[in-house]
């Protein structure tokens, strides 16, 4: 789920001008911010079309605008209905990669016997979950491909709860259109309600059998296989329903928001 | 249609239109649409290399792979929606046909061995010889397994039947690579051949 982001770095004197002349209008968002700063290969923008960085930044907000565009493009492209191919177990990869916006050494430890996971915002049960409570609801497992948005994929095996399923045990108002997500390394996500209410959404708390490795997002992980990686958040301590667009820790960047395959 | 008939044998006047307004137009954000899309192809590609190498980045066009991302998936639609139009209007007008059939594989074969040896005529810029309607027959084929195989990696589980029929999603990546490679392949030898018989760019831009 980390999409490989080397920041470009070598822009030129004048691009360097026009970019602190607009840098007001870049400090109003993070993200724009972010985006601005590494999303640009200023070289090739000129080279195809000999514009300046101020016309550079028109195409930025095109090209955003496109990005929101064929984020309801793919709302309508999903089917509810599709299931993502399974697969057996010989088919497994192992061993299953590690990815985060980090190394593996910084992969956080969560204490299991204090861990409460939080449940908020548009739900009728806000409260508090011990992993027991979560172990003690129906469990399914799945073997499925994670796709990365790097272009690589790998198949790996999920257990836990249906999502749609939990969402129903909090009460939660399926009318509202995102469900968010924080996590125990800072990350955080947000996908759409019918995504949320695929069978195949999981709430995983195993993989390939035993409790979910810290790598692989221990205490849990959301696991979407209608979804690119860095869709599915791992080491969730919060969730909660809303109609407010949260965003997501790579979104916020310049990924795509939908994400979905 | 204003487009000379292709069968016949007589050169044309200079003012009689070889390529149609709407194959210039669409030929030219063609052209737009592929680059931006390899372009910003070998970026994300660079990502997580399928072969033991990568594309050096300064050819590349987003500057990391979130900004190439959103290049490639805007460009899809100029390349997608121009390339329907194309091939519609190709349909409509009957041009299809009469620019590049008959294709016959005997003529093709002569053709190409007149080719290598330098002595394939370029007269006529309103008939293509069996080399070129393979060429853009092929390079149009090409176009269409590249968005066919795209759409299998964009969207690998809404399209269960192309992603079958690709040999699943990480086949159609290869395949969505070596289609590229193919299209580059012929992008070269097309510009050499028209800075070769530079006619048929003055074909391309004003008509005739």
């Amino acid at each position: 789920m980390n999409p490989n982001g080397s920041p470009r770095t070598g822009l030129s004197q004048a691009d360097r001008k026009g970019l602190i002349k607009d840098a007001d209008r870049l400090l109003t968002g993070p993200a724009r911010r972010l985006f601005l700063g590494r999303g640009l290969t200023l070289g090739g923008l000129a080279m195809l079309t000999g514009c300046s960085v101020t016309d550079s930044k028109t195409a930025e907000s095109l090209l955003m605008a496109v990005s929101r565009f064929n984020d309801r493009v793919q709302a309508w492209l999903f089917d509810p209905k599709q299931l993502a191919p399974t697969y057996p177990e010989s088919m497994i990869t192992r061993p299953f990669p590690f990815n985060a916006f980090y190394g593996i050494e910084r992969v956080p430890l969560v204490d299991a016997a204090g861990f409460r996971l939080k449940v908020g915002g548009r739900v009728q049960q806000p409260g508090s979950w011990t992993l027991e409570q979560l172990a003690s609801l129906p469990q399914q497992q799945q073997i499925t491909r994670h796709i990365c948005v790097e272009g690589w994929s790998a198949i790996g095996q999920w257990g836990g709860v249906a999502f749609a399923h939990f969402l129903d045990r909090v009460g939660a108002d399926l009318t509202s259109k995102y469900v968010g997500f924080k996590c125990a390394d800072d990350y955080y996500e947000s996908i759409d309600m019918p995504t949320a209410l695929h069978p195949q959404t999981l709430l995983t708390l195993s993989f390939e059998g035993r409790t979910l490795p810290r790598p692989y997002g221990f205490p849990m992980k959301l696991r979407m296989p209608t979804k690119l990686g860095y869709k599915n958040p791992k080491h969730i301590v919060e969730i909660f329903v809303t109609n407010d667009y949260p965003g997501g820790y790579w979104e916020d960047q310049g990924y795509n928001w939908f994400g979905g395959s | 249609m204003t487009t000379a008939s292709a069968s016949s044998p007589t050169r044309l006047a200079p003012t009689e239109v070889v390529q149609p307004l709407w194959v210039r137009v669409t030929h030219w954000l063609n052209a737009l649409g592929a680059i931006l899309m390899v372009l910003s192809g070998w970026r994300i590609y660079n990502a997580s290399p399928i072969f033991g190498f990568r594309f050096p980045e300064s050819i590349t066009l987003g500057g990391w792979l979130a900004g190439a991302l959103q290049w490639h998936f805007a460009a899809m639609w100029l390349l997608a929606v121009n390339g329907i139009a194309y091939l519609a209007l190709n349909a409509v007008t009957g041009r299809a046909r009469r620019r590049f059939l008959p294709l016959l594989p005997r003529q093709f074969v002569a053709d190409l061995g007149a080719a290598l040896h330098g002595h394939l005529s370029h007269d006529d810029p309103a008939r293509y010889n069996a080399v070129q309607k393979a060429a853009y027959v092929g390079a149009t084929a090409l176009l269409v397994l590249m968005v066919l195989s795209g759409l299998v990696l964009w969207k690998s589980v809404q399209f269960p039947v192309l992603r079958t029929l690709l040999g699943g999603y990480e086949s159609a990546r290869v395949v969505h690579f070596l289609a590229m490679c193919a299209l580059v392949v012929f992008f070269v030898v097309h510009v050499v051949m028209v800075v070769r018989v530079p006619r048929t760019l003055r074909t391309m831009l004003i008509g005739h």
